[in-house]
């Protein structure tokens, strides 16, 4: 630990100044990632700057039966928000397959989004990592690597993206808006996390001194009949091995739509469209889901202690759909 | 003894609220580092980050500029201890033998590394603060060496010497390769379990303080007195110029059965400084400078007679070590003692690699033995086509096969009988995967558990205060069983009081001497002094003149006002070598499998266990319940990760490095056979703190084959292994 600058914001446009003045400045929102790594000296902001007296903590309908979620919804008040769980089941399911109660209590929609690789070598600033420190090397990759990715990896990180919700996220076709200096944009939640490529450290399209202020789900119809499923080494409070959020409108046994992405297993939140468009207009069993499954993991690189993930993930998808199937 | 002062039930035996209890769910009770200590300074631990080679030197001086900094103590500038010679550990030898000199380089007496987070210094400062600000800015620079790691590539190497829980290196009864010839069936495979971490809830810390040359240690311990004997000896003092404290310990599991390096740095830091010095190691300290269980590879060749009669018994287990000291996994004492087969053969071997010392862990040896043992079995009842329960009785051991000697006692039948019952191990299907509840496949397994009943000499003092109200005072510890309970019991009923009327003290080492808190021998060795003591208080008394039917408070009164007291030192009775002493039981687990994401759920487990006298149900049931769960943790969970190219611990942090959370425990339903044992000590007490988890571990494994026709014999049992 080290010592280091505390401010709080006031304001939306105080925060983004806050930060804006100083390159090595991070928001502080439920401080469950943030702190966590300050203390492993993994993130070693000069100046933290609370948001916690903001008021982003509402969640509002918008247009048309849509949700506009504040960036400081708590992850426990959103799980248990009565439109959430009408209108996204999967979004509720997988804030509740995430962590503990005590930490989502703590933590917000914002931070779930930008929470940092549960990688081993990540957090322990004495292994080399890409991540941490471009160019020093992965060690995963040549080390224990039993809980990383399968998909969108690179030879410069292999890391998976850790959050459950961004699964749910990612495809229900989220919009993330956001604030800097200039004003406001907003990022489609699929393109906002990065794939590593050569530069793992670059994670998402924030810039430096943007706020996350809400996170907007469209109106899906369907996605009332949608869920998540969630593989892990435990019953509760472990990271996921292999995920599946899925939501399927299906009428008189035939897929007309379907929603799919895939948790554990890649480098950032895995929306599947091919595996998306191939269940379309086809019958719902058990043929047409193992079809998707094949799909949705056809471009999977397995490393030394990762193998079983492929298989895993799949058929964790196929539960998924099947469920979802039995409730359409 | 035909006195009763007050009428009143018996107290031992009954499920008696703990009587810290209250203090405890309050934050009342004290822990090593809460003791408020005037001017307390405060230190953190420097540790490696290589796993093998030299500290060349460790670069301070920015640290020294950082405010507050008392001291920075480094293999360079430590002083050196006048009871440990510093030589080169490296070069193993009769001279780098002897507790003391063991992990010198941990202590700072020379610039050795041996494991990736090794202590390698320390920051002293008078703000937490401040001491981690310095060491944020701690430059090291090594001269490193490629470190062993593997244990499967890395040279097997007999024992240096094998701890005495471990029995011989090499034990042989009869001829097992005869044995195995006149086998008609055989089974013979290796069992693997992982290097596991204790992770007490608390972590171990001290708060040291000198007066002189009188040192104080509020230490967070299963014993106080190892501590001091290993402190004074490193420091060159009596050991009555040690006082070592701990009124409460928050967990040890063995890793706090005596000292490691954090109590001799402390005391050595508060020298330095001239303050009282306080040293809280983080969680992922825990993972290496405190001990854990090593891995083993245990091969295990069962020889059996078509009707399921034992020809022979072999069992070896290579077990690794760090490079500081030969320590063995003792996984072979039950393969000795469990099942009556003329030829046994067993024996250790050792793998040095570059990690941390590996220690006692929650019944060291029997947890990882029972697994292979009892897995071998299994296997042996299903190439049998034999009932798993059938087997062992088949193979009943009437006395003890490794050295003929009669049981104290010994109900493992009854365990048997009484857990099928509970269980109904009747409904069970002996084919696998024939057994299902709609997606669920499900399994049944049985193991045995047992460990040994010791008992230590200990002693007590018994007062009794002019109210009337007794305390006993005994040198033990409160590791979380229930000690200050039990003790009051015990006391309670020898005297004839309730137990509210008798106060236990704990915890100093002013007090008389009882042994640490391991192998289950608190309850047999302290227990056995408390009572001693309090019956031999209650009989001076008497020939004091105390009157049938009148209470302590009015003899007391008239006889002078002052208190009574006596001091009693317990020894353990010719028996010990008469008899074979051990505790036992059977653990029978119902699992369910996900045939499709390979979840292994666990609904239920049964227990039953012959521990000899229970001395309270509620304590002694939570010791199984516990242990139990901890198995969980050992079948499925719990393995401490080391990178395979720099040795550093992975998951050291209780998100990664997984135990069971409570959606992982089904219920846990435990029984205890009513077993009266004469021979095992004064107050028939066998020890329920380890048998817990034995066997346990077998018994969710068995399971898992009955549901899915899967054997796994590589712990955790993993997803990935089923899938
Ligand atoms: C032990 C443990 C287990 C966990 N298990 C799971 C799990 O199973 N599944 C899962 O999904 N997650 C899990 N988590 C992660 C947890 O969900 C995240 O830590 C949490 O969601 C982060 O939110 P926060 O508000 O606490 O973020 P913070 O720690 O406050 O912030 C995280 C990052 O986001 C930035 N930030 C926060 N808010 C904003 C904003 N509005 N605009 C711009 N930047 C912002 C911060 O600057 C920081 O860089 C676990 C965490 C822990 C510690
Ligand atoms: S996988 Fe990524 S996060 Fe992990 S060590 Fe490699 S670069 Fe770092």
């Amino acid at each position: 630990m080290y010592p280091f600058q505390f401010e709080s914001a006031a304001s939306e446009q105080d925060a983004i100044a806050l930060l804006g003045a100083n390159p090595d400045a991070r928001f502080l929102a439920g401080g469950t990632t943030l702190v966590d790594l300050m203390k492993h000296d993994v993130e070693r902001p000069a100046r933290v700057v609370d948001i916690n007296q903001l008021s982003l903590t509402t969640v509002e309908e918008i247009d048309g039966g849509g949700l506009r979620i504040g960036a400081m919804v708590r992850n426990s008040d959103l799980a248990n928000h009565p439109l959430v769980r009408e209108r996204y089941p999967v979004l509720s399911q997988a804030l509740l397959a995430g962590a503990s109660p005590q930490l989502r209590n703590m933590a917000t929609t914002g931070g779930n989004l930008l929470q940092r690789a549960r990688c081993q070598y990540f957090r322990d600033v004495a292994n080399a990592c890409n991540k941490r420190e471009p160019g020093s090397g992965c060690s995963a990759l040549h080390g224990i690597n039993r809980i990383h990715a399968v998909l969108g990896t690179s030879e410069q990180c292999i890391a998976t993206h850790p959050s459950d919700m961004a699964v749910a996220l990612a495809a229900l076709d989220a919009i993330v808006r956001v604030r800097g200096a200039g004003g406001e944009r907003t990022i489609p939640l699929v393109d906002f996390h990065l794939m590593p490529h050569d530069r793992p450290d670059r994670e998402t399209r924030l810039e430096h001194g943007e706020l996350i202020v809400s996170v907007d789900v469209p109106p899906l119809p369907f996605a009332k009949r949608s869920l998540y499923i969630k593989v892990r080494d435990r019953a509760s409070y472990a990271f996921t091995l292999a995920s599946a959020a899925v939501a399927l409108d299906v009428r008189d046994g035939v897929i007309r739509a379907a929603r799919i992405a895939l948790g554990g297993v890649a480098t950032k939140p895995w929306r599947v469209p091919d595996a998306e468009s191939a269940l379309e207009n086809t019958s719902a069993d058990g043929a047409a889901f193992g079809r998707a499954a094949e799909l949705a993991l056809s471009g999977a690189v397995a490393r030394e202690h990762n193998a079983f993930k492929i298989e895993l993930a799949k058929r964790t998808l196929i539960r998924a759909l099947t469920r979802a199937a039995a409730i359409a | 003894m035909s006195i009763d002062t007050t009428r009143r039930a018996e107290s031992v035996g009954e499920p008696l609220d703990r009587v810290d209890g209250r203090l405890k769910v309050t934050g009342a009770a004290t822990y090593a580092a809460e003791y408020p200590l005037h001017d307390v300074a405060h230190a953190v631990l420097i540790t490696s980050s290589i796993a093998k080679g030299r500290v060349r030197r460790i670069e301070t001086a920015a640290a020294e500029r950082v405010p507050g900094i008392l001291a920075i103590l480094t293999p360079q500038n430590a002083p050196r201890l006048p009871g440990v010679q510093a030589g080169n550990t490296g070069a193993r030898g009769p001279a780098a033998r002897g507790a003391a000199s063991m992990r010198v380089p941990t202590i700072l007496q020379n610039d050795e590394v041996h494991y990736n987070g090794q202590p390698i210094g320390l920051i002293v400062a008078d703000t937490l603060d401040h001491a981690l600000a310095a060491h944020d800015v701690i430059r090291v620079d090594y001269a490193a060496e490629h470190p062993v790691l593997d244990m499967d590539t890395a040279p097997r190497n007999p024992p240096e010497s094998v701890h005495p829980l471990g029995g011989a290196r090499t034990f042989r009864l009869g001829d097992v390769d005869a044995g195995l010839g006149a086998a008609e069936v055989k089974v013979d495979h290796t069992y693997t379990t992982p290097l596991e971490n204790h992770n007490p809830m608390e972590v171990h810390n001290t708060l040291a303080a000198w007066e002189g040359d009188r040192l104080t240690l509020y230490e967070s311990t299963q014993g106080i007195f190892s501590v001091r004997n290993t402190v004074a000896r490193q420091f060159g003092i009596a050991p009555e110029n040690v006082r070592v404290i701990a009124h409460f310990t928050g967990g040890g599991f063995g890793s706090k059965g005596g000292a490691w390096s954090h109590e001799t740095l402390a005391a050595m830091a508060a020298k330095r400084v001239g303050r009282p010095v306080k040293l809280m190691l983080t969680r992922r300290q825990m993972f290496g400078p405190t001990g854990g269980r090593p891995r083993t590879v245990q091969h295990v060749t069962l020889g059996a007679k078509r009707d399921g009669t034992l020809t022979a018994i072999r069992h070896y287990s290579t077990s690794n070590t760090s490079t500081l000291e030969d320590w063995i996994e003792p996984a072979l004492s039950q393969t000795r003692m469990l099942y009556a087969s003329p030829n046994i053969e067993t024996q250790y071997d050792v793998v040095r690699i570059n990690v941390g010392s590996p220690t006692f862990m929650r019944a060291p040896g029997e947890s990882t033995g029972t697994f292979a043992l009892e897995s071998a079995m299994d296997e042996l009842a299903y190439a049998l086509g034999m009932d798993p329960i059938q087997l062992r009785l088949a193979n009943y051991a009437e006395v003890d096969p490794e050295n003929n000697h009669p049981w104290s006692s010994k109900s493992l039948r009854e365990c048997y009988r009484v857990g099928a019952e509970k269980f109904g191990w009747g409904r069970r299907n002996m084919a696998p995967r024939t057994m299902r509840d709609g997606r669920w496949l499900v399994g049944y397994g049985l193991a045995t558990a047992t460990y040994p009943a010791r008992t230590a000499p200990a002693s007590t003092t018994a007062r009794l205060l002019p109210d009337g109200r007794a305390v006993i005072v005994a040198g033990t510890q409160e590791i979380g069983c229930g000690t200050y309970t039990v003790m009051s019991q015990i006391a309670a009923d020898a005297l004839g009081v309730p137990p509210d009327r008798v106060t236990f003290e704990l915890g100093e080492t002013t007090m008389p001497e009882t042994p640490a808190s391991t192998g289950s021998v608190t309850a047999a060795s302290t227990g056995s002094a408390v009572y001693q003591a309090a019956n031999a208080l209650k009989q001076k008394v008497v020939s004091m003149g105390l009157r049938p039917g009148e209470s302590y408070e009015s003899f007391i009164k008239r006889s002078g006002g002052q208190p009574i007291e006596v001091t009693i030192s317990a020894r353990p009775g010719p028996e010990q070598q008469q008899y074979s002493m051990h505790s036992f039981g059977a653990v029978f687990t119902e699992v369910r499998v996900d045939p499709d994401l390979a979840l292994v759920r666990i609904p239920r487990i049964v227990t039953a266990h012959a521990v000899g006298k229970v001395l309270n149900l509620k304590t002694a049931t939570s010791q199984i319940q516990g242990g139990v769960i901890w198995g969980i943790g050992m079948a499925l969970l719990e393995e401490t990760q080391i990178d395979p190219n720099n040795g550093r611990y992975l998951n050291a942090d209780l998100a990664e490095y997984k135990v069971p959370v409570n959606a992982d425990v089904g219920t846990i339903d435990v029984h205890f056979i009513d077993e009266h044992d004469p021979h095992v000590n004064a107050i028939g007490v066998k020890g329920a703190g380890e048998i817990g988890i034995t066997g346990v571990a077998a018994s969710i494994a068995n399971a898992v084959y009955h549901a899915t026709g899967k054997r796994v014999r590589d712990l955790p049992i993993r997803i990935e292994k089923i899938l």
